[in-house]
């Protein structure tokens, strides 16, 4: 991949001093950051330019070329009931500007293990060796590298059994710093996890969220997991996620993203063995200058494979989304089922998308599909709604909840569903009356 | 006339550059039923799209009255809060709008612009279930998204529903016969005549006779071409389901060709 080499001095100085600080961490693991930073060091940030087809549509030359401080220690009073009321009856897992807050988090549920990963180096040393850093390849990416470099804290949670208590990881940014937060998530064999992985601010301001999220799903095991990008509209969010699937193991995903100034998401689910399905969802909403990137993959390496794709996005005022992704059918992955698709709804003649989810079969009796649509809300219907007596923006809103509901309606969860449908709303300036 | 509710004068209507209404002229009294009958693509629909406000056309010359005051300048949803209905030809189906908000919606809005308090839930369900009982619609379809999925018939029994429900002072039906088989056609037009009475209005759009055995007209017009070519009672539209309209087309060119 193309990438230029920005200037680091400030990363490198917080590096060293990570470094130091946590001197008695285990080896392998101080072994893993240095080589990551010097992975970092050698890539740097990507680069927007013809040739770099990942990148293309998105220029991190801004935030390259930004400083934000690390690790400040700042642990400023965060009103949850404020910032996440949606995780009412959830057992919480919470960080603030990057370290594990006690006081924020809550007892666990039994079968589930959710804690601290500095703490997890210690009490679940052999489960985070074999999976942290192993699903999220850091070598030829940046931030992924850079993430890496900064492991320190973060979320380690294991699914040993049927967890029926929803889990809520929250990281929680109340000032300008950049926080490299890490989630690592395991199911073992036939567990059910339903996790909902998010992020806010506490603060109206810029900051910067660098984000890797590893999910390995173990045979026939089950997790719903819902990551929701959610934070100050100047904030920069930086997100890769990796899903490694076994055999007959279920994963099923929605992406909301309602927040961030620059948000760009990776999310690549590898189908790693016979029978295992994936269901994907996914909505942004974006508005202002918003630009919001998605960069969706389906790995199928294996025969018997089931995955659909199925994202979309509102866009107003002059913001910018990007959707881009591959479904792979490697050779030998026959009988794979694959449909993808990306529906956008334009309300601004200066918003734009740029939607481009692409195909690459290399196996034998294969379905898959593939599609991508964007328009206006129809004159149409408008029209019919207007007839019935119902003021332009009252239908406007009709028919835009219309819209999400096909992707909201899968969200079993009743307070987080609620929540989401006013946030989507509340998300559009248009609307802030009207609702 | 004291109840004279809608008047059309010497109307002129374009869409693009195309001249569809050529001076129609047309007053509906509170108490009566206007059939518009014609042959395809004689305006019939445009006339009532104006009516109502729908977006696309220009009027080019003449006006629209309602309770005495122009209309022209009012937007689709005041139209309607003044007491416009519109049933829909193609009725749109509205993705992820369940018929029951939809329909709760916009009695809401129509109560609040008259300074009426909205229905609670249950009692908004308990009328509009009795209604569309009356219809012949099963419950479970007003919690299914607007029109998606609904048969032909289902839509324009769902048009009817909301006729009931809303409770206009004039109706404009665009063609709601069209497309029903013999029952279906009976059920909407037991709807439509339930609906009439002394305070309403109705102009019913129609290709064809057969539902005015059902729902009887108290004045019927011939629209071809952009213009009104003959009024008269019940028997002209026996009579053009005799005939046809060529014979009406001809004797308005030849009528045409005279006056020129």
């Amino acid at each position: 991949m193309t990438q230029a080499v920005a200037t680091h001095e400030q990363y490198e100085a917080d590096f060293r001093k990570l470094q130091e600080a946590r001197s008695a961490d285990p080896d392998w693991l101080k072994e893993l950051r240095n080589t990551a930073f010097a992975h970092f060091q050698e890539i740097g940030f990507p680069v927007a330019r013809k040739g770099n087809e990942q990148w293309k549509y998105t220029d991190v030359r801004k935030l390259a070329a930004e400083t934000f401080p690390y690790d400040t220690g700042a642990a400023a009073g965060v009103d949850a009931a404020q910032l996440f009321p949606f995780d009412d009856g959830m057992a919480r897992v919470a960080f603030v500007n990057g370290r594990f807050s006690q006081e924020l988090s809550t007892p666990l549920p039994d079968g589930l293990v959710a804690m601290s990963l500095a703490q997890a180096y210690a009490e679940h040393g052999e489960d985070v060796q074999r999976h942290l850093a192993r699903h999220a390849a850091y070598a030829d990416e940046g931030f992924t590298a850079l993430n890496t470099a900064f492991l320190a804290d973060g979320a380690f949670v294991l699914a040993e059994g049927v967890v029926q208590t929803p889990l809520h990881v929250v990281y929680v940014t109340t000032e300008r710093v950049v926080t490299h937060p890490r989630t690592l998530i395991v199911g073992r064999p036939t567990s059910e996890l339903s996790i909902v992985e998010s992020y806010v601010s506490a603060t109206g301001g810029a900051h910067f969220t660098n984000a890797v999220t590893e999910v390995a799903l173990e045979e026939g095991a089950q997790v719903t997991h819902r990551h929701l990008l959610v934070e100050s509209r100047e904030a920069y969010h930086i997100a890769n996620t990796r899903v490694h699937q076994s055999r007959d193991s279920v994963y099923r995903s929605l992406v909301y993203e309602a927040g961030g100034g620059l948000v760009r998401n990776d999310l690549t689910v590898l189908l790693d063995a016979e029978g295992a399905e994936a269901y994907l969802k996914g909505l942004y909403v974006t508005c202002g200058k918003q630009h919001v990137d998605n960069n969706i993959n389906i790995d199928h390496a294996k025969p018997h494979g089931y995955s659909r794709l199925y994202y979309k996005g509102i866009l107003d005022e002059q913001s910018r989304a990007v959707f881009g992704g591959l479904v792979m059918v490697r050779p030998g992955a026959d009988k794979t089922d694959a449909h993808q698709e990306d529906k956008n709804l334009i309300l601004s003649r200066e918003a734009e998308i740029d939607s481009k989810p692409a195909l690459e079969i290399y196996a034998d009796d294969v379905k898959a599909g593939h599609g991508a649509t964007a328009g206006a809300i129809a004159d149409e219907a408008l029209f019919y709604m207007q007839s019935r007596g119902i003021d332009p923006e009252r239908a406007m809103l009709f028919l835009v909840r219309g819209f999400v509901s096909e992707i909201l309606d899968s969200v079993t969860i009743e307070p987080l569903r609620n929540w989401l449908e006013e946030r989507t709303t509340q998300a559009l300036p248009r609307f802030r009356e009207v609702a | 006339m004291a109840d004279l509710l809608l008047e059309v004068r010497d109307l002129h209507v374009a869409v693009a550059e195309n001249e569809i209404l050529k001076g129609v002229d047309l007053a509906v009294s509170k108490g009566e039923v206007h059939a518009i009958m014609g042959p395809n693509g004689s305006g019939k629909s445009t006339l009532a799209n104006v009516v109502a406000g729908k977006p696309g056309y220009t009027i080019t010359a003449g006006d629209v009255l309602y309770s005495g005051e122009s209309i022209l300048k009012m937007l689709p949803h005041e139209r309607a809060r003044a007491g416009i209905f519109l049933a829909l030809q193609y009725p749109v189906e509205l993705p992820g709008v369940r018929n029951r908000e939809f329909l709760r919606a916009a009695l809401d809005a129509l109560r609040e612009s008259r300074g009426e308090d909205k229905l609670g839930v249950r009692e908004f369900n308990k009328f509009m279930e009795a209604k569309a009982e009356e219809l012949g619609l099963e419950p479970a379809m007003m919690k299914r998204n607007v029109n998606e999925g609904f048969s032909g018939g289902e839509k324009k029994r769902n048009e009817i529903l909301q006729l009931v429900v809303l409770d206009p002072t004039l109706a404009l039906l665009d063609e709601t016969d069209s497309g029903l088989d013999i029952d279906a056609l009976k059920i909407v037009a037991e709807g439509v005549n339930r609906f009439r009475g002394p305070e309403k209005a109705i102009v019913l759009v129609t290709h064809y006779q057969r539902i005015l055995d059902y729902i009887t007209p108290d004045f019927v017009h011939v629209l071809i071409d952009g213009r009104i070519v003959r009024s008269g009672g019940r028997e002209l539209a026996l009579e053009l389901e005799k005939r046809g309209y060529d014979w009406l087309r001809e004797e308005a060119q030849t009528g045409a060709a005279q006056t020129a």
